[in-house]
This record gives C-alpha cells, structure tokens and sequence, in this order.
C-alpha cells in the first residue's frame, strides 16, 4: 500500500472516519431548474474561507494604531512578498462575499425557501448577512486612510442619530466623541475577534440547519415533483458543482485583484476637511441616497431620524420575512413576492442613482 | 436767539442719530431732522441707515462727531462737510496715536501724511477737487476695515474701487492718464491668483502703488516694487548684463518684459526669439545672446515634456495599483527645479541655468527608472495570473466533465 493509503488505514482503524462520513455520502439533495441558486451559499462560504485565510496573513504585519497602521499596510503592499496580492484578495473577496450574501438571500427569498420549518434557517442567514455588513464596516477603517476615516466617521454619525440608544452606540463604536486611536482598536478587535467568533458560530448553526432541513424546494417545483424523484447524491455530485462553483468566484477573485488591486489611498488626517463627494462602500450606498434625498424635517420630526428607524423597521420585517408571510395568510405569498421585487428594485436603483450623483 | 437755535439744531441732530443707533436694537427710528438742510429727507434716512453698519457707528461715534454746525455762504447753518474740509477731517481722528490706540492699536496713524504726498493729494492741496479723497475710496457712510469682504477696500474689491475713476475716459481726460489699467490687471496673473484661487496676500492695485500714498513707481523703482515679492527674481536681475543695459536705454527693469498691469502668467515662450518671445525684441535670433536665449528656450521645453512624460508614466503605474508614491514626490523636485531655472535666467547667466537643469533633468531619469520598473512588475503580476486562471479553469471543465459522466451513468444505469 502507498504512503496515504497507509495513513489513511491508521486512522481509520482509530476513529472509524468511514462510519463518521457515511451521511454525507450517502446524502441526497434535490434537483431541480432552480437548484444553481442554491450554489451562491456556497460560494459565500468560500469567500468566508478566503477572507479568513487572506486576513490571517495580514495580521502577520498589519499594526493596529493611528500612527503605524496605514504604513503598516504600505509595508504589506510594497515590500512584503505577494502582499499586494493578499491585500487586494483580502478587499475583493469581502466585497465579493457581500455580494454573494446578498444574492444568496434574495435568491431564497424567490424561491421562497424561507417557509416553514426553514424559518430559523432564513433567520440565522440574515444575521450572517449583518455579520458580513459588520465586517465591511469595521475593516473599512482599519487602513487608516482619508476615505475610511471619513466614511466611518460619517457611517457612526447616522448610528448616534437613532434616538435615546443612538449617542451611547456612537460613543461605544469610537471609544469617545471623535474617531482616533480608540475607536481603530475597537474596529480592529471587533474585525479580528468578536465578528469572526459570532460568524463561525452562527455558519455552523446555518449549516446544521440546512442539514437538519434539507434544501428547500420550490413550491412551483414541487407541484411537478414527485416527492422522492430528481435527488443526486451531495458527494461527489453535488459538492463537484460547489468546486465548480467555487473556481469560477476564484479565477473572478484573482482577475479583479490583478487587474484592480486595492488602492491604499491618503493617510488620513483627521484636521483635514472631509474630501468632497465622499461616499460609503457600494452596499451602504441606498441607505445613504436615500437619507441624501429625505428633506429636514417630515412632520416636524428630523428627516435623517425618520430614514434611520424606517431603515431599522424594514430591516425587522425583512429579518421576520416568514413569520409575516405566516400571518397574512393565503396570499401570503403574493404580497412578500411584490415587496421583495420593490425591494430589490428600490435597493438597486438608488445605488446606481448614488453612483451617478457623488 | 441764533445761538439758541444752532443749539437747538444739534440737540435735534443727535437726538436723530441716537434714534438711528436705537434702531439697530430694533426700535422704530425717529422722522428725521427737519432742520438739515438742504438734505432731503431720503438722504438723511439712506445716510443713517447706511451708519449703522459703519464701523465708526459701532465704535460708538454718532453723525455728529463729524457733522458740525457751522454757518454757509448766506449765513445760514449747514452740517454739510465741504469736499475741501475731509482729508483734515478725517485726519483729525486717524491722525492723533494717542486716540486711535483706544480703538485699534495696531492701526496706522500715517494716513494723511500718506495722502500728501500721493499724486491725489499734491493735487488736492493744488486746489483740484477732482482727485479723489477719502470718502471716494472708503464710502462715505458705509466704511468698514480692508478685512471685511463688504468692504469698498477689501482686496477682492479695490479694483473696482479703483476702476471708478481710473476706467473713466472722459474723468480721466483733464490728466492725460491711460484708462486700461484696471482692464488689463484682471487679465494678469495676479488677479486670477486674488480673484480665481481666492489667495488674499496676492497684489492688487494698493500692493504696488501704496494706498494713502498712491503713485505710479518711477522707471528705478518698478524692480524695488516687483522685488518685495519676487525677491530671489530681483536679486538675479540686479547681478545680470540686463541690469546696466536697461538703465542706459532708461527701461523700467520687470515691466519691460513682464508688462505693467497686465501681466500674462510666466511662460517659456517669453524666452528665446520666437514670435511671442520678449528676448526678441532687443535681440535678433542669430546673435549670440539671441541663440543663447533660443537654446534656453528649448530646454526648459524639454525638461518641461520629460517632467509630463514622467508623471504621466508614474500616473499609468499608480492606476494600476503600484506604489510610486516616493517617486511621484522626488518628482516634484524636478519641477522646483524648472521653477529655480526659470528664476535664474533672471541673472542671463546660461551655467547658472543649465546647473538648475541638470538637477531636474536627474530627478526626471531617477522617476522614470522607477515608472518603468513599477510598469514591469505590473505587467509580470498579469502575466503571472494567466497560470492559475487557466488551472482554475481546467479543475471547472474536469469537474462539470465528471459530473456529466457520472450523471450519465447514473441515467443509463437507471434506462437499463
């Protein structure tokens, strides 16, 4: 026998891996016209990997503090070996993973894979998605540069114009009044520590989930179905289309970080006046329209409050998506497809009009 | 019964004065002075309404601190200020140290001592009531600091303040002065720096002519004037040929070349014998000093087209996402550099200009050096990516391959 076969044997002989593995050989999953949609969680996890894998390689050298991270990063990007690439791996992929994220949700959302008893699946996938946002907003500053320090500092203003919790939270986000060394060690720690820790637990809740419930079917589908037709095994069909899946948002990755590398910009003074047409990174971009075109006041209330908590309240229909589509009965469904449609229009068109305008 | 009268008179006249200050505290201000004649009754309004953004009304001065009563060629009583009278008028304040001090004490006291001896002033003594006077530049009710943008003397609006007499053909007649010196100095570079870049210190009309003690700078003095700013441009000028030169054909020293008021941004053009060239106009182009200006010409061009390249390269690197940060600013050496050379032809020494050059012409190949290797490397890490995509491709069509056969498999095992 060869040299893995061996080892393979040995271990084997010890903790009895083929019995450890049988469900996951002997599982099926459903196959449908639809069932491609359901790689995009897949390629999101990938992109986890990757983000983990890229920024493990970044702490080696990045320094978390006012005066040294922005030339840390400079290090990183001119003098350490395949740091540019790392780098810019590091900035694709989270944009990339957020994109997917964000995919991913709306394609369950259309396929309506939130039904009951997928609820807490749906649930726990939301509050990745906020994970991922999490992570966007606490790695923007950490480059230290005029653009991330001007867009935190205005990203944590609107966070202190909630009401009565707003103040405090900013406070708590900066460390203080103003934006400086404190608040670059919280996003650091929140970054590094605290997101990574809630977001690996709540991956492997997502997962035991859609393990515990299987992937969803289409209700369009599963009229046409008999219940037990159309499976494939997960391994190795299913998990050769992941792969595939996941070489094609690899090769993207590397393209973009080739042909576009992460730009390290102006260290950022915090004397300095804002920069003009400053703006926050594409997936805050529709919060930030559309609190741009919200005149003063609304009924002698403050028209950025009135944005922030229609934002908190839409976010909270969103997140209990099938508990309402429960409640409104039979045409549950009708009503959650045109409000999810004019979400997504709504989202894409003021990103695209913010584009146009800043 | 008169003396009763004139009394009467200026209790009435302060009593408009403190009604006209009271209005600013937003109380209804009292109908004016019947007794001011000949004024009409809209003047003193426009007048009292214009004093209480005066700066005198907020240093607590009222209209008669310089309205005082006195008596008119038919002995009637007149609060009139007579044009004659407000040099001394104003003077008599802005002249007394001691009294100024209480207000502002860094303020100058010097103002009408300035005036005498400015052209308006040995004119005004002469008896011309023509010339201007105080209140001409300064308003005569609205007087505010040169700092405050309202100002008729802010530097964004002394032109125009200026412009009022000097632009005028037919008020400027009587003394056979030119009328385009306003027109030509917004066409200069220093007025685009004033006006277009907003940067205050730059010079208007009182920077080089004084402000009290306004003259045309004599043929000497135009290089003392020019020199207060550009003094390393004087310094060179004072040790070139040019110098002795030009004060044997009685040339004034910058204007000569650089024109009085409108005076064009600096170009390279101005240098050599070519068709704008200023050298060419003393020098013909096949002389020495003509050649010798053509070949300055051409190298400032040169090193000028280098810089561009240079940046434009190091720009295409930093798109690109490469770091060229340290060369781009060793590359702003190169054009101080340019700048210092375009300074020292002032002193028409072609060694001192071509050691100016040489250090830009270094900085530019040092820059370029670091443009091409960022471009290489940029151009390697492309290159060096094709690899791996094409392996992630080959592991995409291996694996869509795999699973197609093994599907098949499946479906024919299935049929059979």
């Amino acid at each position: 026998m060869a040299g893995p076969a061996v080892l393979w044997e040995w271990i084997d002989e010890r903790v009895n891996v083929r019995e450890l593995l049988t469900p996951l050989m002997e599982k099926t999953v459903p196959r449908h016209r639809f069932s491609h949609w359901y790689l995009l969680g897949g390629v999101t996890l990938f992109l986890f990997g990757v983000q983990v894998c890229t920024g493990l390689l970044l702490l080696l050298y990045y320094r978390p503090s006012t005066t040294e991270a922005y030339e840390s990063l400079r290090y990183i990007t001119n003098r350490v070996e395949f740091g540019w690439l790392v780098r810019s791996l590091h900035s694709w992929s989270a944009n990339l993973m957020i994109f997917m994220a964000f995919a991913h949700m709306f394609s369950v959302a259309f396929l309506r894979a939130y039904r009951k008893p997928r609820e807490l699946t749906w649930i726990s996938g939301m509050v990745l998605l906020f994970l991922c946002l999490g992570f966007g907003f606490s790695g923007y500053l950490l480059p230290w540069n005029t653009l991330s320090f001007f867009a935190t500092k205005v990203g944590t203003e609107v966070a202190g114009r909630v009401p009565i919790v707003g103040h405090p939270t900013m406070v708590f986000l900066r460390g203080g009044e103003d934006i400086g060394s404190a608040t670059l060690a919280r996003f650091f720690s929140l970054h590094v520590v605290i997101l990574p820790a809630l977001t690996v637990g709540m991956v492997l809740l997502h997962l035991l989930l859609v393990q515990k419930f299987g992937m969803s079917v289409p209700p369009s589908v599963e009229k046409h179905r008999s219940r037990f037709g159309n499976e494939v095994r997960f391994f190795p069909n299913y998990f050769l289309r992941d792969v595939m899946a996941w070489s094609v948002a690899f090769a993207a990755l590397l393209i973009l970080a080739t042909l576009y590398p992460a730009e390290l910009g102006k260290k950022a003074d915090p004397f300095a006046s804002a920069p003009a047409g400053i703006k926050p990174e594409w997936y805050f971009l529709a919060q930030f329209q559309t609190l741009r075109l919200l005149p003063a006041t609304i009924l002698h209330l403050d028209g950025e409050v009135i944005g922030i908590l229609g934002f908190g309240l839409a976010g909270a229909a969103w997140l209990g998506l099938p508990l309402l589509e429960a409640r409104l009965g039979k045409n549950g469904g009708r009503w959650t497809r045109v409000a999810m449609l004019a979400g997504l229009v709504y989202l894409a068109s003021m990103t695209l009009y913010a584009y146009l305008t800043t | 019964m008169s003396k009763l009268s004139a009394m009467l008179m200026r209790l009435v006249a302060m009593l408009v004065t403190v009604a006209a200050l009271a209005a600013q505290g937003s109380v209804k201000p009292e109908p004016p002075c019947p007794d001011c004649r000949p004024a009409s009754e809209t003047q003193i309004k426009t007048a009292s309404n214009e004093f209480r953004a005066d700066v005198h009304a907020q240093k607590g001065m009222t209209c008669v601190s310089c309205h005082e009563a006195a008596r008119d060629s038919s002995n009637a009583v007149s609060y009139t200020i007579k044009r004659n009278r407000i040099p001394e008028l104003c003077g008599s304040c802005h002249e007394d140290a001691t009294r100024m001090k209480q207000f502002n004490p860094s303020l100058r006291t010097d103002q009408l001592a300035q005036y005498r001896i400015s052209v308006h002033g040995i004119k005004f003594v002469k008896g011309d009531m023509h010339v201007a006077v105080c209140t001409d530049c300064h308003t005569v009710h609205s007087i505010q600091p040169a700092s405050d943008p309202h100002s008729s003397i802010h530097p964004l609006n002394l032109a125009a303040t200026c412009k009022r007499c000097h632009s005028d053909a037919a008020y400027m007649k009587s003394y056979g002065v030119a009328t385009d010196q306003v027109a030509g100095y917004v066409e200069s570079v220093h007025y685009k720096a004033l006006v277009e870049e907003g940067d205050l210190s730059a010079p208007t009309c009182t920077t080089c002519h004084g402000s009290h003690g306004a003259a045309p700078p004599g043929v000497t003095a135009v290089a003392n004037v020019c020199v207060t700013c550009h003094v390393l441009q004087g310094k060179f000028f004072e040790e070139s040929p040019h110098k002795q030169a030009f004060a044997l054909l009685e040339l004034p020293g910058c204007v000569t070349c650089h024109e009085s008021h409108r005076i064009h941004p600096p170009d390279d053009n101005f240098v050599g014998t070519g068709k704008s060239a200023v050298c060419g106009t003393c020098h013909i182009p096949g002389e020495a000093a003509g050649k010798m200006a053509d070949a300055t010409h051409g190298n400032f061009r040169r090193l000028e087209t280098d810089i561009a390249g240079a940046k434009s390269l190091l720009n295409r690197a930093a798109r690109s996402g490469m770091d060229v940060a340290d060369a781009e600013v060793e590359l702003t050496q190169a054009s101080d550099a340019l700048t210092k050379a375009r300074v020292s032809l002032h002193s028409a020494q072609p060694a001192r200009v071509a050691a100016d050059l040489d250090v830009g012409a270094k900085i530019v190949a040092q820059a370029y050096a670091a443009g091409s290797a960022a471009w290489r490397e940029r151009n390697n890490r492309r290159r060096a990516t094709v690899l791996p995509v094409l392996a992630l491709t080959a592991l995409f069509v291996s694996a869509g391959l795999y699973v197609r056969a093994l599907e098949g498999k499946g479906r024919k095992g299935r049929s059979e």
